[in-house]
């Protein structure tokens, strides 16, 4: 067995460290879905409306979230609302309302295209068999919706759990941060500790979006038929 | 970079504050803007330089905090490393460690006040500074002319030149054996990338955004050279086996400093004066032997620290 230097996990408190970083990396991103997830299916839904302002307001929105860099996002909200608003957020509420406008954005396009790619004859056998409209919804079209939304929403939420690795970078003293801090401390007395640090920084990350997507790959198959 | 955030800013927020609704933080930022009133006039000339950024938002507030409104919050915020050993680390018990820690600890205990460590990485140090997010930055920063528009340095503790490491197998001694695929590692925001861009544009660069990612960049061989402050580079060869510092130093020598926010005249002279009256107790040469002996050995002693803010030219 090669040295990973995994005793340095051992070292004091270590694992203890690692643990908390992973902590505040779940919370940043379990609050930001939270968020988002509500959020994001009603401008989904809004989007697929035909009001051209409403439409055109939430088309800027999606498409400026999604070209910025998350980076670039972290930096606007953290560093420049102090120097516009004199605003004093902390890293961890810059990153939940990151990572809240991020997911909703996502969320939001998601919703809308699993919407439009229910196709028109569902509404109109719906109609002809004489179901109101909040009875076509309830039965038919939300249903089908849910099902093909269960793949993506998974795929964005393990998604925004691990892009919390770039808040590091406005002070958040997450997993990853921890990893590193661990690996500098330790360079001379255990020069090889990144491999097994970084290894277990891999487990943990696992470790959470496993039980995600599993729960996802039960609940397609609970409702295939 | 920063003119591009501003520039972005006012439709970034409109979105936000529509969509996700912060009307909590609103409050808070009053309470910035009474808290920082009375210093606004004291500072009437920096503030000028401060909007020239083109944040249309900024009114003329002031970002910092004097040396009096910091002594009577009891607890001051200090911008450091937490993965640069031995000047910036964070030992196995989670508290702060190093070169740079020892002085910041000294700085807490003579000012009375708690110290609230702040992990920043290199390519945010400035912007920490300019927001006021942190009192002082204390996280081996280089001073350059360049940096010095944006914050105020404060006497040097330390001496710094560029160094380049490379393997063993490829020992660079100098720039120009650099061949057309052959990539240069730095860390974005630190000295050694700007002095390449502007004396070396040649050289391809390869930016890594902390220490330890650039560090296992040239282990795993992405690059064939990393250029850092030579500290770094003769500590990691010391270290490593089979890097040797091929060029131990390129370009001029600079120096180490502590900053604050640009125009934070009270902070800055006290500090000053400290950096003055700890040299009379040979207080950097005794932070050298807690914290940086294990690293560089006796040897480097004299040519790092500067005592006093007083650099002797060799």
């Amino acid at each position: 067995m090669p040295d990973l230097g995994l005793n340095v996990l051992l070292k004091g408190k270590n694992m203890q460290r690692l643990l908390s970083g992973l902590w505040t990396a779940m919370r940043i991103s379990l609050i930001a879905v939270a968020i988002s997830m509500p959020l994001g299916i009603l401008l989904g839904v809004l989007m697929t409306k035909k009001n051209p302002v409403v439409r055109a307001v939430l088309r800027v929105y999606l498409e400026f979230i999604r070209i910025m860099p998350q980076m670039v996002l972290l930096f606007l909200v953290f560093f420049g609302t102090t120097g516009a608003f004199g605003w004093n957020l902390s890293g961890e509420l810059s990153s939940i309302i990151v990572f809240s406008l991020w997911g909703t954005a996502e969320m939001s396009d998601l919703v809308r295209g699993a919407l439009i790619s229910i196709p028109k004859h569902q509404y109109e056998s719906s109609e002809a068999l004489g179901l109101s409209r909040s009875q076509t919804f309830a039965y038919v079209i939300i249903p089908q919706t849910v099902r093909r939304l269960i793949p993506l929403s998974i795929n964005l939420i393990t998604r925004m759990i691990k892009t919390t690795s770039l808040v590091l970078m406005i002070g958040v003293v997450e997993v990853l941060k921890v990893a590193q801090q661990i690996i500098e401390a330790n360079r001379m007395a255990s020069p090889n500790a990144a491999f097994g640090i970084y290894l277990t920084v891999f487990l943990l990350y696992f470790i959470v979006c496993w039980p995600i997507s599993m729960l996802a790959r039960r609940l397609e198959k609970k409702w295939k038929d | 970079m920063k003119k591009r955030y501003t520039a972005v800013l006012a439709a970034a927020l409109a979105l936000a504050l529509t969509l996700s609704g912060c009307g909590g933080n609103a409050s808070g930022g009053s309470d910035n803007s009474n808290a920082s009133g009375g210093s606004a006039n004291a500072s009437g000339s920096s503030q000028a330089s401060s909007s020239g950024e083109g944040s249309g938002a900024a009114s003329g507030k002031t970002v910092y905090r004097t040396l009096d409104e910091i002594k009577e919050s009891g607890s001051i915020n200090i911008g450091v490393f937490s993965d640069k050993n031995p000047f910036g680390y964070v030992d196995e018990n989670g508290d702060y460690q190093g070169y740079d820690i020892y002085f910041a600890e000294q700085i807490g205990k003579d000012l009375g006040v708690k110290i609230n460590y702040v992990s920043t990485e290199a390519a945010n140090r400035v912007e920490y500074l300019e927001t006021g997010k942190v009192d002082i930055i204390l996280a081996n920063f280089t001073v350059t002319e360049k940096r010095a528009e944006q914050v105020d340095f404060a006497l040097p503790y330390m001496n710094v030149a560029l160094g380049v490491v490379s393997p063993d197998s490829r020992v660079i001694t100098d720039l120009s054996e650099l061949g057309d695929g052959d990539q240069v590692i730095v860390i974005s925001g630190t000295t050694a990338e700007t002095y390449l861009i502007e004396n070396n544009p040649e050289v391809k660069l390869q930016k890594y955004d902390s220490y330890a990612t650039a560090k296992n960049a040239l282990e795993n061989g992405n690059g064939v050279a990393w250029a850092n402050d030579n500290t770094e580079v003769i500590a990691f060869a010391l270290q490593n086996e089979g890097y040797t510092v091929g060029i131990p130093t390129l370009g001029s020598q600079d120096t180490i400093a502590p900053a604050v926010s640009k125009g934070n005249e009270s902070l800055l002279s006290w500090i000053n004066d400290e950096i003055v009256a700890l040299g009379e107790e040979n207080f950097f040469h005794a932070a050298y032997e807690a914290t940086l002996m294990d690293t560089y050995g006796p040897d480097f002693e004299e040519t790092l620290v500067v005592e006093g803010g007083k650099v002797t030219q060799e």
